[in-house]
């Protein structure tokens, strides 16, 4: 089954969303920083979105990941890349699915090696519960709950589009 | 009838081709020295950062098993291994203390108990890294830092690195590399890396006392005349000569090599006008090169050194990466016979 | 050989084998009758005898018993390495009846009291006959001639350098001379050991790839050419012992057609294993002479054909298992491989290089005719011969060898050759299993 989520529907969600947030806490100048791959993606739109003049950064968790003890490193690894100081700065994290939280844990100690940002808002397209880790996003685009065989993924990176796969296909 | 011994890629791949030592890098396929080449440009980003630490190796121990002195190396392989967060201890067991009588059975043995997840091994004789790679624990990742003539992988993948950052790959490249083939682990590393890279031409200039026999099946064709030999060449890489060689009968004496192999600002404008110049180090100014080349627009000796930290926290991980994975495959392989 | 004849006034019967007499004649389906520790009868004669026992020995091959030019029992030494009663089980065990042994034992056998203590501990402990070669100059330093008449006269059946040179021509050239007087056979191995230096490979393919010191052909071949002029200009008996390279081969064939009095062996495992075998730093098969080309070897396996290379020996050289866990460099040479001569001969066979009459020849009748013996199954021949079965496997590995050595060429896989039995005078030296 591979059922569809109308992406630019999230993107508005997220949109609103996140001028709201930044509104209520007087952010008037944020970065924008997606992670590799799928929030990169998300990170593009959203930054031209919320009219962010400096370009996106990417960060490439491959790195930090907690599991480097079981499955070793990712032979793809590419580098991370901030063309910015983050020092002092206010950062909006991006991804495309929130789960176990294990992600953002990496991202966030990954960041911290670059400088002491002066505040961290995280936006997901999807958030799918499932948390391991005291990490909730701050903004979503859509809560979902899914089977335990199922997993979504976001595929693109044009056109961007949500694949909700069942593992017994 | 060939001999039953694993070949070295039994020995330094797992069983889906992933690093688990690195020994050499014979039958390393190109796309296994890409993902390195690529791992270390991730790792020079990291050196960018205010904190240039990466959490993969914490709690690992990394020993430094020198039995032949190397204060840059060595170096370097500490640096690398911190950047991974690694515990480093460093051993220099000069060639003393085998003489003793302990040996390096023993001396593994003991460095065993104290629990170590990887040996950064210089040896002066060609051979000593498998040996090790063979006797110690399953689980124990070996890195060859130099043996004898053999190999020099890390320092072969730095060069690698510091010619694709120039050069934006290896297709087309002509290459010469210079001076004392016959002892150099450091060439014969190169070959094999250029060779697999696809590089288009590999010529080694020397004369016939510091070059192997049968050195063109290395992959390499041979110039006695460096102005023939540097003729439109993109890189080229000096060796480092050793003063013992003039005692050997392998060569009169430092004035005449300099003289026709040494690295001059005439003899390199014969090369293609974008030509790198590369050298392992240390450098003998005024014998293997011109001070001016040295430290000329064309010489690329100082990127070698940066990158030497990134090419060597890639291996570190991958190698370390493969022995976590294996490991843990065997672990499942062993819970799923329990529970069939 | 121990003193035990109980049994050699007893009559054994061997029937059903197939018979090789080692001059290339093959009779199948045969019977040997062994009376007193002689042949009493073969063929319907034997067959119809009655005997005290009997051995079928179906499927099996019946050879001579193999003799060796060239191995190394380790005794007198400090034992760890090796001593007569393991290493000489293990030979018998190959199927060898008669081996002559290295001088270079600890101390060098370059005295009557030596030899004597070599033949002391073989007449108690070994199943088969050992053969010391004398040391060719005192304490095979090639400076001093040796007690060479005296050695003879202790029963050394012949003079050598062992693995270690005479680089002194002038010494060389008065060995010759002086073993000349007596008629004695000079076993000599050429290396010239400036060229060789600190080698421990064949400077070839894989050395240049691995960065080994090379051995170059040419450490070889030029003191083979020395040996051979200065053989011919004494006139001495010389014997080229573990020959290396095919170009020797060549220079040996000529030096017989000019009508010099020179024989060669030449190790198994060089028909075998070629320079390859360092590919991954096996320290096995870290060897002196070392293994060369591929083209090399087919050169030697063309000269054990065509008879220039008279003998195929086993270089046996066993060493506690410390001597041989060390970085390629730091071990030392030699494989444990008596055990497996027979069995890489047959591999040999298997793979159309050499006829098992060939084999069976460089095994027998070629190595005793350098030392002067027989090697004969034929009527009143003494009855030294081995009974094995060429298609039955084995494996050797820690636990299956007999040598105090581990390191034999083929190890933990199966290989084709077992000895049923070796038997020597008529007692028997070897039963397996």
């Amino acid at each position: 089954m591979s059922a569809l989520l109308d992406v630019e529907q999230l993107m508005d969600k997220l949109e609103t969303g996140l001028k709201d947030l930044l509104k209520e806490r007087g952010i008037e100048s944020p970065l924008v920083i997606g992670i590799r791959t799928g929030g990169v993606w998300v990170a593009d739109i959203i930054g031209k979105r919320l009219g962010v003049e400096e370009p996106f950064g990417q960060l490439d968790i491959s790195f930090y990941r907690d599991d480097f003890s079981r499955i070793g490193l990712n032979p793809k690894v590419t580098p991370s890349s901030l063309p910015f100081d983050t020092e002092g700065r206010d950062i909006i994290l991006v991804d495309d699915v929130i789960m176990s939280g294990r992600t953002i844990r990496a991202a966030m100690n990954e960041l911290f090696d670059y400088g002491r940002p002066a505040s961290i808002i995280l936006a997901t397209l999807i958030d799918l519960g499932a948390r391991e880790l005291p990490i909730r996003p701050d903004v979503a685009g859509q809560a979902l709950t899914l089977d335990a065989a199922q997993r979504v993924k976001l595929r693109g990176p044009d056109p961007l589009w949500i694949e909700i796969q069942s593992a017994d296909q | 009838m060939t001999a039953n011994a694993a070949s070295p890629n039994h020995l330094q791949l797992t069983r889906d081709g992933q690093l688990r030592h690195f020994l050499t890098l014979d039958g390393l396929g190109r796309e296994l020295l890409t993902d390195i080449l690529d791992t270390a440009d991730s790792f020079i980003e990291v050196g960018e950062r205010s904190i240039k630490k990466v959490p993969l190796l914490r709690g690992l121990t990394v020993v430094n098993l020198f039995f032949e002195a190397s204060t840059r190396t060595r170096s370097t392989f500490e640096l690398a291994a911190k950047r991974l967060s690694a515990d480093v201890l460093n051993l220099d067991i000069n060639t003393s203390a085998t003489s003793k009588g302990e040996s390096l059975s023993d001396t593994l043995l003991n460095l065993e108990a104290m629990a170590s997840d990887m040996f950064v091994v210089r040896h002066a004789q060609s051979g000593a890294p498998h040996f090790i790679a063979e006797s110690v624990t399953p689980g124990v990742a070996i890195i060859n830092a130099g043996d004898g003539r053999h190999a020099h992988p890390t320092q072969a993948m730095l060069d690698m690195l510091t010619i694709r950052q120039h050069k934006g790959g290896f297709e087309g490249l002509k290459v010469a590399i210079v001076g004392d083939i016959l002892h150099s682990r450091v060439a014969r590393s190169q070959i094999r890396a250029l060779n697999e890279l696809g590089a288009e031409q590999v010529r080694v200039i020397a004369p016939g006392t510091l070059l192997p026999n049968d050195v063109e099946s290395l992959g390499c064709t041979v110039e006695y005349d460096m102005a023939k030999g540097m003729k439109d060449v993109d890189v080229v890489i000096m060796l480092r000569l050793q003063k013992e060689r003039m005692e050997g009968a392998l060569l009169p004496s430092e004035r005449e090599f300099y003289r026709l192999y040494g690295l001059s600002q005439e003899k390199l404008a014969l090369a293609h006008p974008e030509c790198i110049v590369m050298h392992p180090g240390p450098i003998n100014r005024g014998v293997e090169i011109e001070s001016a080349v040295a430290d000329g627009p064309q010489s690329v000796i100082l990127n070698q050194v940066t990158n030497g930290i990134a090419i060597r926290m890639a291996v570190m991980s991958m190698a370390m990466g493969g022995q976590v994975a294996e490991r843990q495959q065997k672990l499942n392989e062993i819970t799923e016979r329990g529970q069939a | 050989m121990n003193g035990n004849d109980n049994n050699s006034g007893a009559s054994l019967k061997i029937t059903g084998g197939r018979l090789l007499n080692g001059h290339g004649d093959e009779v199948s389906n045969t019977a040997l009758l062994i009376k007193n520790g002689r042949i009493a009868a073969t063929g319907a004669k034997a067959e119809s005898a009655d005997a005290d026992q009997s051995v079928d020995a179906t499927g099996c091959v019946i050879a001579p018993g193999f003799v060796d030019l060239y191995c190394n029992l380790r005794e007198p030494g400090n034992g760890q390495k090796g001593n007569m009663v393991s290493e000489a089980r293990a030979a018998a065990r190959g199927g060898f009846t008669t081996v002559c042994v290295s001088p270079e034992t600890s101390p060098v056998n370059d005295s009557r009291a030596v030899t004597n203590l070599i033949k002391d501990s073989a007449y108690v402990s070994s199943p088969i006959r050992v053969l010391p070669v004398g040391a060719l100059t005192r304490g095979l330093d090639g400076e001093l001639l040796s007690d060479m008449s005296g050695l003879t006269a202790a029963g050394c059946v012949a003079v050598g350098n062992g693995s270690r040179g005479v680089s002194n021509a002038r010494v060389l050239r008065r060995c010759l001379a002086y073993a000349q007087t007596f008629g004695l056979t000079v076993m000599l191995r050429p290396e010239n050991q400036s060229l060789a230096a600190d080698g421990y490979a064949h400077d070839g393919l894989v050395s240049a790839r691995l960065g080994l010191l090379g051995i170059p052909e040419v450490a070889e071949t030029a003191a083979l050419m020395e040996m051979l002029l200065l053989a011919e200009e004494t006139g001495a008996r010389l014997h080229l012992s573990q020959i290396s390279c095919g170009r020797s081969v060549e220079m040996i064939a000529e030096a017989r057609r000019r009508g010099i009095a020179v024989t060669c062996d030449v190790a198994m495992h060089q028909l075998v294993y070629t320079e390859d075998a360092l590919s991954s730093f096996d320290s096995r098969f870290h060897l002196r002479p070392p293994l060369r080309s591929e083209a090399d070897r087919q050169a030697l396996v063309a000269g054990v054909r065509s008879g220039v290379v008279d003998a195929i020996v086993s270089q046996h050289l066993p060493h506690e298992s410390a001597a041989k866990q060390a970085p390629l460099p730091d071990t030392e040479p030699g494989l444990s491989s008596i055990e497996s001569v027979l069995s890489l001969g047959l591999g040999l066979v298997q793979a159309g290089e050499l006829s098992l009459a060939e084999l069976v020849r460089a095994l027998t009748t070629g190595p005793a005719s350098v030392i002067g013996v027989n090697a004969t199954l034929e009527q009143d021949e003494v009855a030294d011969l081995c009974i094995f079965d060429p298609d039955a496997q084995w494996t050797p590995s820690r636990q299956s060898l007999i040598s105090a050595g581990h390191h034999a060429p083929a190890l933990n896989r199966s290989i084709p050759g077992v000895v049923r039995h070796t038997y020597i005078e008529g007692r028997e030296a070897w039963v397996s299993g």
